[in-house]
């Protein structure tokens, strides 16, 4: 082809600017958010202390390390997995089904992991366990299968169902009928369930991150870190798809396939997380909009990192506030997320101004 | 002839129902288009223009035949292949939210980079190349949405050539733009044809656009007969008269262009010359009248004639009354109301003109 490429003037040009410092700073703010997360609980540790705990040193009180190292490691490490997972996943789902206004919860998938873990709790769970402690590899492998089987399919079905409908509201619309429809049939297996599945069943809806052993994690870190690869291999399709179905297909896009991946990535992310933390809403539809308002971006090798680092550090700062520091009071995190999550992102959009067509807002 | 890059044999297109059964849109079409070539393609509303634009770019399979893109078979291209030779620009309008024009038209790289999408040096001179050669440079650091539609509406051409295909396929281009962006579109359609030595198939409802800009045309007819050539052989030859052919709408051969009026079935004499006797004589057309100078038996007469400087016309009914009026608003209000049968004798020019300004 001939292509007279003239030579053009550099400094004019804009940068396509991956903004790695502004990347940068949210990983420092998810790295003191979870430092933070380690300080503070119930017993105030110092952060020197923390520090000293977390090199292998001796700390001032022994009991110290086993709250570190027991508790509250743990729970950060699943509080910065479960953000990130929970922003990626929802920025996944809105540039899909290009609505704004998804987010893995909205089309059904939670209640779909809900239903998968209600089915393992209320019905096969021994009758005195509270969730979770359904302890051993076992347990919790079933119970995050169930919830991923849960949302995976509830996901494919709007996939499939996204095919014969041409509107996304349609779309969006029927992805709160099969919502419905699990929650539904959630109700009828708590209407014959015992007061104590129904309780831990409850205690579940509420979120934690705090029911995650060592254990634990060992199935939840690496399917979280899985989904999260994926996710990042798939950036250029997210791109291709801004434009659209027909334009991503015209570019040479295999639309099927990363259809399928971006739906397994997004189904992974956020029914393992509804495994082990509960339904834990809000991040998931508000991460994506505050990052594309504080970015003032839609390409996703941006959107995607900063999506993760933001959730982290969003549920990290959410787990902390339900914590109510110096009280052995715990909150429930859902409550927290969205009580000063949600003013928090209004603000930031209004203020900055996500403009017209900008992708919702 | 220059190099073919398009080329279709005896290819049946439209649509495989349920049982196996198929309504065929048009069959063994023969289509040619050729490096540096713009072609237009026309014809009236739900002919099949679509199916016909979208087959020959693989949203659609063809029902028979043969569809070669540069020698190779349409159908059998591996989508990535596909994607470095046939780039579209689609009708739809695209919500891309927080995107750079220079963003945007950087996605076209997509079939060129490398899984991760990165940029190299060459895509981005590619990218600043195709910008340039829509004269969108300037355009480069603002935000999709803020652009208007005939800006966005280059940036997307831009897109499409950052793909470097050989064919660039448009549908309808000009949509949404108005008169003077239109023209521009069709003068940069054809300016990067020619300089970049690609074919463009375009789909417009532009007639005239069309018959003064476009290398050939592709002239598709109800019920599936496809007209191919120069502008002028397809006038010449009536196929554009016949393909367009409707109540009320008539192509006129000499101006190269379709007159619209309602049938006419009253005639009225103009007396008057110039430029103001020309758009008299449209105004009363447009009203339902026949013009001429010198018919028999006219309904109406009208006389141009100069009010202390300012045109007015004169109405009359032969053998009636007659009044004169200052704006041909103000004439075809009368002719439409049917006031002019009663009209008051007395009445005074200049109060019409008041009205007319007074509704401005």
């Amino acid at each position: 082809m001939a292509n007279a490429v003239p030579v053009s003037n550099e400094s004019a040009w804009p940068r396509l600017g991956l903004r790695p410092l502004a990347l940068l700073a949210m990983a420092g703010a998810a790295l003191g958010a979870f430092l933070l997360s380690l300080v503070f609980g119930s017993v105030r540790i110092p952060p020197d202390q923390v520090l000293t705990i977390l090199v292998g040193g001796e700390p001032l009180r022994a009991t110290w390390v086993t709250i570190i190292n027991d508790f509250r490691l743990p729970k950060a490490l699943t509080a910065t997995l479960a953000g990130a997972a929970l922003g990626v996943s929802g920025l996944q789902m809105q540039t899909l089904f290009r609505n704004p206004l998804a987010d893995p919860f909205v089309l059904g998938v939670s209640s779909g992991a809900s239903l998968g873990v209600a089915l393992v709790v209320l019905s096969v769970g021994a009758a005195n366990t509270a969730l979770l402690a359904v302890a051993g590899l076992l347990g919790n492998l079933s119970l995050v299968v169930a919830a991923c089987l849960g949302a995976g399919a509830v996901l494919i079905l709007v996939l499939v169902l996204a095919q014969r409908v041409q509107s996304s509201v349609t779309l969006l619309i029927l992805g709160l009928m099969i919502g419905y429809l699990t929650s539904a049939v959630v109700s009828l297996l708590l209407s014959f369930s015992i007061a104590k599945r129904i309780q831990a069943y409850i205690a579940w809806s509420f979120g934690s991150f705090g029911g995650v052993t060592w254990s634990q994690m060992r199935v939840l870190a690496p399917v979280v870190l899985g989904g999260l690869l994926l996710a990042f291999i798939l950036t250029k399709a997210l791109n291709a798809l801004l434009l659209g179905e027909t334009y991503a297909r015209s570019m040479g896009l295999d639309i099927r396939r990363s259809r399928i991946g971006i739906v397994t990535s997004s189904a992974v992310l956020a029914g393992t997380v509804t495994a082990f933390c509960g339904p834990i809403a809000f991040l998931g539809i508000a991460i994506p909009h505050l990052c594309r308002a504080l970015l003032r971006s839609a390409d996703h090798r941006v959107l995607l990192p900063a999506c993760a680092l933001l959730g982290a550090t969003a549920a990290l700062l959410a787990d902390l506030v339900a914590q109510a520091p110096g009280t052995s009071v715990v909150l429930p995190l859902n409550a927290i997320t969205a009580l000063i999550g949600a003013p928090v992102v209004v603000w930031i959009i209004l203020r900055r101004g996500a403009g017209r067509g900008a992708f919702g807002v | 002839m220059s190099a073919t890059i398009l080329q279709t044999e005896a290819l049946s297109i439209g649509y495989t129902g349920r049982q196996g059964a198929s309504r065929v849109i048009a069959a063994n079409l023969h289509l040619r288009l050729h490096a540096g070539e713009v072609v237009c393609l026309l014809g009236p509303n739900g002919v099949g223009k679509s199916t016909l634009l979208r087959t020959l770019v693989r949203m659609q399979p063809p029902l028979a035949g043969r569809v070669w893109l540069d020698g190779a078979d349409l159908c059998t291209l591996p989508p990535r292949e596909l994607a470095r030779r046939l780039s579209v620009v689609l009708t739809e309008r695209i919500e891309v939210g927080q995107l750079s024009a220079y963003a945007l038209v950087a996605l076209g790289r997509h079939p060129h980079t490398d899984w991760t999408g990165r940029l190299s040096p060459r895509d981005e001179e590619v990218v600043r190349w195709a910008l340039e050669a829509v004269d969108a440079v300037s355009l480069a650091h603002r935000q999709v949405h803020e652009l208007s539609d005939g800006e966005r509406q280059r940036i997307m051409v831009a897109r499409a050539l950052a793909q470097e295909p050989l064919l660039m396929v448009l549908d309808e281009p000009t949509a949404f733009l108005d008169l003077p962006r239109r023209v521009e579109m069709m003068r940069l359609l054809r300016r990067l044809a020619r300089e970049t030595n690609r074919a463009l198939l375009l789909s417009t409802h532009d007639l005239d656009l069309a018959l003064r800009s476009a290398d050939a045309l592709w002239l598709l007819a109800p019920g599936g007969v496809l007209h191919s050539g120069a502008p002028e052989d397809l006038v010449l030859g009536g196929a554009f008269e016949a393909t367009f052919a409707s109540d009320g709408i008539a192509f006129d051969r000499r101006h190269g262009s379709f007159q619209v009026h309602p049938p006419a079935q009253r005639r009225a004499n103009l007396v008057g010359d110039g430029l103001i006797a020309l758009w008299t004589a449209r105004a009363l057309e447009r009203a339902g009248y026949t013009v001429g100078a010198d018919h028999t038996a006219p309904a109406l007469l009208v006389t141009i004639s100069d009010d202390a400087g300012r045109p007015c016309w004169e109405l009359g009914v032969p053998g009636g009354s007659s009044r004169k009026v200052g704006s041909l608003h103000a004439l075809t209000a009368l002719l439409r109301t049917g006031h002019m049968v009663v009209a008051d004798p007395a009445a005074d020019p200049k109060l019409d003109r008041m009205e007319e300004r007074g509704s401005q």
